[in-house]
């Protein structure tokens, strides 16, 4: 009882006590565990209700995860909550279970990548899944009628899971309406890059142990970044405050209705913020004039350690990679000690896991 | 600038850096705060300590005394696109020479343009002009930046670190961009900075190979025509794209009655939209032109009678907001030829005053209408504490008689090049004496 008492406490100081007033057990545990300190032995997690019993018992109701949109903050804290085990299971030595024994997961990359692929393969066989990566070069292929074909193939071939990134947004959504299995969205165009956002908020949950109430200053490429229109849906459906930086040639149109503050100053963006998120400053994407030269851009936009002295003095520094270095940041700031770039890659495989498990759940059992 | 006149000068400043002078018996005329009374004006050092009816006739005690004879005393002028050739081609223009036609022509600061050769894309070259200028000119110069590399109008420079070295605005000189896509680029990125884009207006698609105005002079020449639309077109699309991205814009010389209207349209919109008009399009015509003179050529090229007097309308009522003299010195090897194959361009800084003062002469103007399009309105366009008449305010100042007729002589203006369409003409009102932070750089003979 003086447990229920205190989940509802902290429930009721995050403000997101369900409006009927009823409890919702799955929730409210979920709700806990965000209090909890995520670094260093986690003793009062056991005294807790049963992880398991609570993660089977919320329906993760996704067929694909395409988009961070249609994430809502329970669905997300799920999959955060999942993952954070993940990561605990992968610093032991076996690191291996069985929850996609059989299934067979496909890396369909249309656009060259390492580390994502690298990090979905890694998480898929730790689930004991069957892996086929597949890297098909965009720039040969014919777009449209191709890629439908493509996943008609495949489709044939019985995937359970395929993993997608291509070049033109709302191409794998495209792709998903074409096979039956679980489609996950590793990229595509300027859209969205569910993952990489869900890891970041891993990152940032363990690092800070919340997210709600925080300022995360998104800085750099904003116009072409899936990975920063991912992160600001997550972050704000976590309760954190969202701010973009970037010149005005690297803003979309009508930023603010995205639901960040807009800055294209970013001595006064970075400004306390608790985390900073560099991105990668997509040159390759640069159609057109968007900036001067990568020495303004870095003048006015780099993350070195005077603008970083803005920012709290416990502040995180992010960045999805591959990084530029001196060009959005600087190595100084990159191997700071408030960097947390490495930590990503790491939730990287992790949030892989609970996102391929979760899925999982869903797909026919039988 | 105010370094050098303490350190440099005559005998007058061996007293100390408080050096006093003071103007007496002078029409005071100041457009920034509207004043237009007999009075007296005092200089200590490089700035204005006091000015009023009280100074008319009493000199304080120690002051030099200038007395001004019942002249006008008004700010010196601010030129906001003056072409040199420094670097690269010096011998039709330095900035040392161009400034002693600023000091005789009463221009007391000077922006210059980035169409050099090497152009000034780069923060180096910025720093290259102030250091030139700080060393052999005699007025204050400010650099233009160009906007694209090379002004090409192609690829962004680096406004933010050229505007930290030093470059007052942006500009791709003579020419136009005409890729619309680049032309919101650079004014959406300039927006960031604060940064201010002057641009020539002129689709370069439409004004292929002509040499005039096009219409029934153009005509009877047989010479190839400009179409006044291939101006208003441009600025219609950048008043457009104003819109879309906040951008500073500012349409660099308007020669049209269409022009001026997009102009006075955007202004009522509140948009950030500015635009200035050369001297020679206030007091000259395509029928200037005669025989083929080629000293009448210039960018853009003279329009209709129509056109010029909608140009001083456009003064008349501040929908025009300053008045350049659009100084663009040409040597004779490129002028002496067929009208079609001469150079464009006219100097002007040593007459754009006296040119001006036409329209006062002819009723069209008043002193202070005028006198603010090329004082006060420049300054706040730049953002510069110039152009105004304030104690505490830089001083400088100049003293002219806006009645005195004379003949321009083209062999005797200080500008390297000649190439005046004024010369031979009779004008009225003289330049006396300029003075720039203090220190009397022009006198008349």
């Amino acid at each position: 009882m003086i447990r229920l008492e205190l989940l509802a406490y902290l429930c009721q100081r995050d403000g997101n006590l369900s409006q009927t007033g009823e409890i919702d057990h799955s929730q409210l545990t979920i709700l806990a565990r965000r209090q909890l300190p995520r670094r260093g032995t986690p003793p009062i997690r056991t005294t807790l209700m049963t992880d398991t019993a609570l993660q089977q018992s919320f329906e993760f109701k996704h067929r694909n995860l395409l988009s961070c949109e249609e994430l809502s903050a329970p669905e997300i804290n799920f999959l955060l909550d999942l993952a954070d085990d993940a990561a605990d299971r992968n610093r032991k030595i076996n690191k291996k279970r069985d929850v996609l024994s059989g299934r067979t997961l496909i890396n369909l990359f249309f656009e060259a990548s390492t580390r994502t692929q690298a990090s979905f393969e890694l998480a898929a066989k730790r689930l004991s899944a069957d892996v086929m990566n597949m890297t098909v070069s965009s720039s040969s292929v014919q777009k449209g009628e191709t890629l439908i074909d493509t996943a008609v193939t495949l489709n044939a071939m019985r995937p359970d899971i395929i993993v997608v990134r291509h070049h033109a947004a709302g191409a794998v959504e495209l792709l998903s309406q074409k096979v039956d299995c679980s489609v996950i969205n590793a990229g595509d165009g300027a859209h969205q890059h569910p993952t990489q956002a869900l890891l970041d908020a891993l990152t940032i949950r363990r690092a800070k142990g919340r997210i709600s109430g925080l300022t995360v200053a998104i800085c750099g490429d904003i116009l072409h970044s899936r990975v920063a229109r991912s992160n600001i849906n997550v972050l704000n459906a976590l309760g954190a405050n969202v701010r973009v930086i970037a010149p005005s040639t690297l803003l979309p149109s009508a930023p603010e209705r995205f639901g960040a503050e807009v800055y294209t100053d970013m001595w006064k963006g970075i400004t306390d913020a608790d985390v900073v998120m560099m991105l990668r400053l997509q040159i390759e994407r640069m159609q057109g004039s968007h900036i001067p030269s990568t020495r303004e851009f870095f003048h006015f936009f780099g993350l070195d350690q005077e603008k970083l002295a803005r920012a709290k003095p416990d502040a995180l520094v992010m960045h999805p990679g591959p990084m530029n270095r001196g060009v959005e940041i600087a190595s100084t700031v990159a191997d700071h000690s408030r960097s947390v770039i490495r930590e990503q890659v790491e939730m990287g495989v992790a949030v892989r896991m609970a996102v391929l498990e979760a899925l999982a759940r869903n797909l026919p059992q039988a | 600038m105010s370094l050098i006149a303490m350190n440099t000068k005559t005998e007058q400043s061996k007293t100390s850096t408080g050096k006093r002078q003071v103007f007496i018996n002078a029409r005071i005329i100041d457009p920034a705060s509207g004043r237009d009374e007999p009075g007296g004006l005092l200089v200590e050092g490089t700035t204005i300590a006091d000015l009023g009816p009280h100074l008319r006739r009493n000199a304080p005690e120690g002051a030099t005394v200038i007395d001004c004879q019942g002249n006008i005393l008004c700010p010196g002028l601010i030129d906001c696109q003056v072409f040199t050739g420094e670097p690269g081609a010096e011998h039709r223009e330095t900035l040392k020479t161009a400034s002693l036609a600023a000091a005789a022509g009463g221009v007391t600061t000077i922006v210059v343009m980035p169409d050099t050769s090497p152009v000034i894309d780069q923060v180096a070259l910025v720093d290259f002009i102030q250091r030139r200028a700080r060393d052999n000119a005699k007025v204050h110069v400010h650099t233009m930046a160009a906007m694209t590399r090379g002004l090409a109008g192609t690829e962004m420079t680096e406004i933010g670190l050229l505007k930290r070295a030093g470059a007052i605005a942006f500009t791709n000189g003579k020419s136009t961009i005409a890729n619309t896509a680049v032309m919101r680029n650079v004014l959406n990125y300039s927006k960031d900075f604060g940064a201010l884009i002057v641009h020539h207006c002129e689709d370069p698609h439409l004004s292929n190979d002509g040499a005039m105005n096009s219409g029934e002079v153009a005509a009877r020449l047989g010479l190839p025509g400009v179409s006044s639309v291939a101006e208003t077109i441009v600025i219609d699309r950048d008043v457009r794209l104003v819109e879309l991205t906040g951008g500073r814009y500012h349409a660099a010389t308007i020669s049209c009655e269409a022009s001026l209207n997009v102009i006075r349209a955007a202004k009522t919109r509140n948009l950030p939209v500015t635009c200035g008009v050369s001297i020679n399009h206030l007091t000259l015509n395509e029928n200037d032109i005669g025989p083929y003179r080629t000293f009448f050529k210039v960018r853009p090229p003279l329009r209709r009678e129509e056109d010029r007097v909608a140009m001083v309308r456009g003064i008349n009522n501040g929908d025009i907001d300053i008045i350049v003299s659009s100084h663009d010195p040409q040597d004779a090897d490129v002028k002496r030829r067929p009208f079609a194959e001469a150079a464009d361009g006219a100097v002007g800084l040593e007459t754009m005053l006296p040119a001006a003062l036409r329209l006062y002469h002819s009723g069209d103007l008043s002193l202070l209408t005028l006198l603010r399009a090329m004082t006060i309105n420049p300054a706040k366009l730049l953002g510069i504490g110039a152009g105004r008449l304030q104690k505490g305010a830089v001083a400088d100042l100049i003293v002219f008689d806006p009645s005195e007729p004379w003949v321009v002589n083209k062999d005797v203006l200080r500008s390297r090049s000649k190439n005046s369409p004024f010369d031979e003409a009779r004008l009225q009102g003289r330049v006396l004496r300029t003075m720039v932070a203090g220190e009397t750089v022009y006198q008349v003979p």
